[in-house]
């Protein structure tokens, strides 16, 4: 598959006959996808065939534990989660419609916003009210949907201000340079190899803000890798990538579990899930739906109802809506939904 | 020679202790806005409670570095009080309570209930702290004189050498400082979180705590450089009003904010050319415009040459082009 980086590059490559490799579209893209076939990835599948696929099901080994969580916004709920529970080790995608309280979900977890009621515990230590730089320093390191590269810092700059513990950072330990300047110097080496993986060594020079969008998503994610994180939170990594860094994308989230990592992302496409992820969560008006594994979850009829609506197959057309039985039955329905 | 006489006004503004003074208020200035992105509109309210801090001191008797050290602490303790309810909001929070706060440090300077030690609307004279400070010369005692090329002042006292060359050795220290900080990784969060603080709260950085490091620093700056504004004057309230804060950000803007020299270069130029101005126009329009005309006409200019510099050259004489370019966050 091709291994584009920069967008300036893709635009090269199609000049040659190489040129059928580059997917034209995200969809195609996404097909191209293969899972990774590393121990990792089958250890996952292996742990996950087990568990059966129900709306919050206890795992094997949960890295993160969610109890009845709700946030209200006024008279509506935006988030209403019962039970949830995140397997180390494996990737979960968190899927729903635009406006199912996905992100809200996510801001919540990483402490940028605080819940109405609830609680939720990462690696056993409860983690409700904790404020969102210490939720990091746990170990849990999000990224977000609309990328937050620190345009007038360089990319190099962006990955040292990521490495937690330097020394340097405190104020008064600041002013001594011999202090800090062992730490800079390793944690320089590490982000160069962490850049070289996503392609971006070439830049790191350059101002983040120079970067294409897709690059800065790169950034983004290899930024957060430089915390050392337990567990790594992707709001929508592929909205507004071009369809050949989808792959490289994907590969790289793929990459992130084989090396022991817990990852959970969001996504609006089902689309895109399909392929990489071990674990599938449904969410639909601010409740989980359902989850499972990504193959069978789709074929879920919460599933197929969040994303198409329950009556999406009936006939606004049809006469018998205007009899006030079936309107009534079609209500009902609607009720016990 | 009138032009002479012009050309030698301006050149004194390049080394005056006021120049030194306001150079070291825009350094304060950078550290909040050219560093962290914090909009401090209140400068002038950390130079007053400088310079109460330290006039109040002496007057009570506490030796000069005592003096120095409670007008430092004024301005901690001023941005202390001004960031804990706001550094947590929206940036605008913090412009609008500075200046504010600012005005109100002003109006309690020169109300009559405290008038037994501030003096009041009058202030305080020069004359009743400035003694530790002159004491502490190590230049000829008065009334000796020195000439440095077409400047000419007295050695030790108000207007004098020993003034200058303590206002600029505070200004070379803080640069000094200023350079220590921010090429540090401390330096590179505070860029981070002028950059998008949220970006830098997710990678586990205490947001408040280092934007609270930076604006009692920066305040520090300001009320230090309020006690050098004062040294070769008296205390008044009303001299230290909103123009003041707006003067040291048309110097920190002019000079380069993020720049470590842009704030003394921009205070050198400014008041080297507002000199320039004032001086020209007295001995140009002379019968024309009045000497109480000249002063607001000076004042107008500053305040277009501010819009102007904002609209056409935002990164001032230091800044970088090519930084300013990426401003979608």
């Amino acid at each position: 598959m091709p291994d584009e980086t920069t967008e300036n590059k893709v635009t090269e490559v199609s000049d040659v006959p190489e040129a059928t490799d580059v997917p034209e579209s995200t969809v195609e893209a996404l097909d191209a996808v293969e899972r990774s076939e590393t121990e990792a990835a089958k250890a996952a599948e292996h742990v996950l065939a087990a568990v059966e696929p129900t709306v919050g099901v206890s795992k094997p080994d949960p890295i993160l534990v969610v109890d009845d969580v709700q946030r209200r916004f006024g008279g509506m709920t935006a988030v209403d989660v019962q039970h949830l529970e995140v397997q180390r080790g494996v990737i979960t995608a968190l899927i729903g419609p635009n406006g199912a309280g996905k992100t809200t979900f996510f801001n919540l977890l990483t402490g940028f916003d605080k819940p109405n009621q609830g609680s939720w515990a990462f690696e056993g230590r409860p983690l409700g009210g904790v404020s969102a730089a210490k939720v990091a320093r746990n170990g849990m390191v999000r990224t977000f949907q609309l990328t937050k590269a620190l345009s007038r810092l360089t990319v190099l700059q962006n990955m040292l201000l990521a490495a937690m513990g330097n020394p340097g950072e405190n104020l008064f330990g600041s002013l001594v340079k011999p202090l800090w300047a062992g730490t800079e110097k390793k944690n320089t080496e590490k982000a160069l190899e962490i850049l070289a993986r996503f392609k971006l060594d070439a830049k790191k020079d350059d101002f983040a803000g120079s970067l294409s969008g897709g690059q800065r998503k790169l950034l983004e994610m290899a930024r957060a890798l430089m915390t050392d994180p337990t567990m790594i939170m992707l709001d929508e990594p592929m909205a507004g990538v071009n369809p050949a860094l989808v792959q490289s994308l994907l590969h790289h989230i793929q990459a992130l579990r084989d090396d022991g990592m817990t990852v959970l992302f969001v996504e609006h496409d089902m689309h895109a899930v399909r392929h990489i992820s071990d674990w599938v969560v449904v969410m639909a008006e601010g409740k989980i739906v359902a989850e499972g594994p990504p193959k069978s979850v789709m074929q879920d009829q919460a599933v197929v109802d969040a994303y198409l609506g329950a009556h999406h197959d009936t006939d606004l057309g049809d006469d018998s809506l205007l009899d006030p039985a079936v309107l009534a039955r079609l209500e009902a329905e609607e009720e016990k939904r | 020679m009138e032009l002479s006489r012009i050309l030698t006004q301006a050149l004194a503004e390049l080394i005056a202790p006021t120049t030194a003074a306001i150079a070291l208020a825009a350094i304060g200035l950078n550290l909040h806005f050219g560093f962290t992105g914090l909009l401090n509109m209140g400068q002038a309210g950390f130079m007053l409670l400088g310079a109460y801090g330290f006039g109040i001191a002496t007057i009570s008797g506490a030796p000069f570095w005592l003096a120095l050290l409670i007008s430092l602490a004024a301005g901690a303790l001023f941005a202390l009080i001004l960031g804990a309810p706001t550094l947590q909001l929206r940036g605008d929070y913090l412009a609008i309570v500075t200046i504010s706060a600012a005005e109100i440090i002003r109006m309690l300077g020169r109300a009559t209930v405290f008038q037994e030690y501030t003096g009041g609307a009058a202030g305080l004279t020069g004359g009743s702290f400035k003694s530790t400070f002159q004491e502490l010369s190590f230049l000829p005692a008065p009334p000796e004189r020195g000439a440095f090329g077409p400047l000419e002042y007295v050695f030790t006292g108000s207007d004098s050498w020993w003034t200058r060359l303590f206002a600029w050795a505070v200004v070379l220290i803080a640069v000094v400082f200023v350079w220590l900080l921010t090429r540090s990784p401390w330096g590179r969060v505070l860029k981070g979180i002028r950059e998008d603080e949220d970006a830098v709260r997710a990678l586990g950085k205490n947001v408040f705590s280092y934007k609270m490091q930076a604006l009692v620093l920066g305040g520090m700056c300001g009320s230090l450089a309020g006690m050098l504004y004062v040294l070769p004057r008296s205390v008044a309230p009303d001299a230290m009003g909103r123009s003041l804060t707006f003067f040291a950000w048309t110097v920190l803007l002019l000079g380069g904010a993020a720049t470590l020299f842009g704030p003394v270069l921009g205070s050198m130029l400014f008041y080297a050319v507002y000199m320039l101005l004032r001086a020209g126009m007295r001995e140009g329009l002379e019968g024309v415009v009045s000497a109480t005309m000249v002063e607001q006409i000076g004042g107008l200019l500053v305040g277009v040459t501010l819009m102007l510099l904002v609209i056409f050259r935002p990164q001032g004489i230091l800044g970088n082009k090519k930084e300013l370019a990426f401003d979608a966050r």
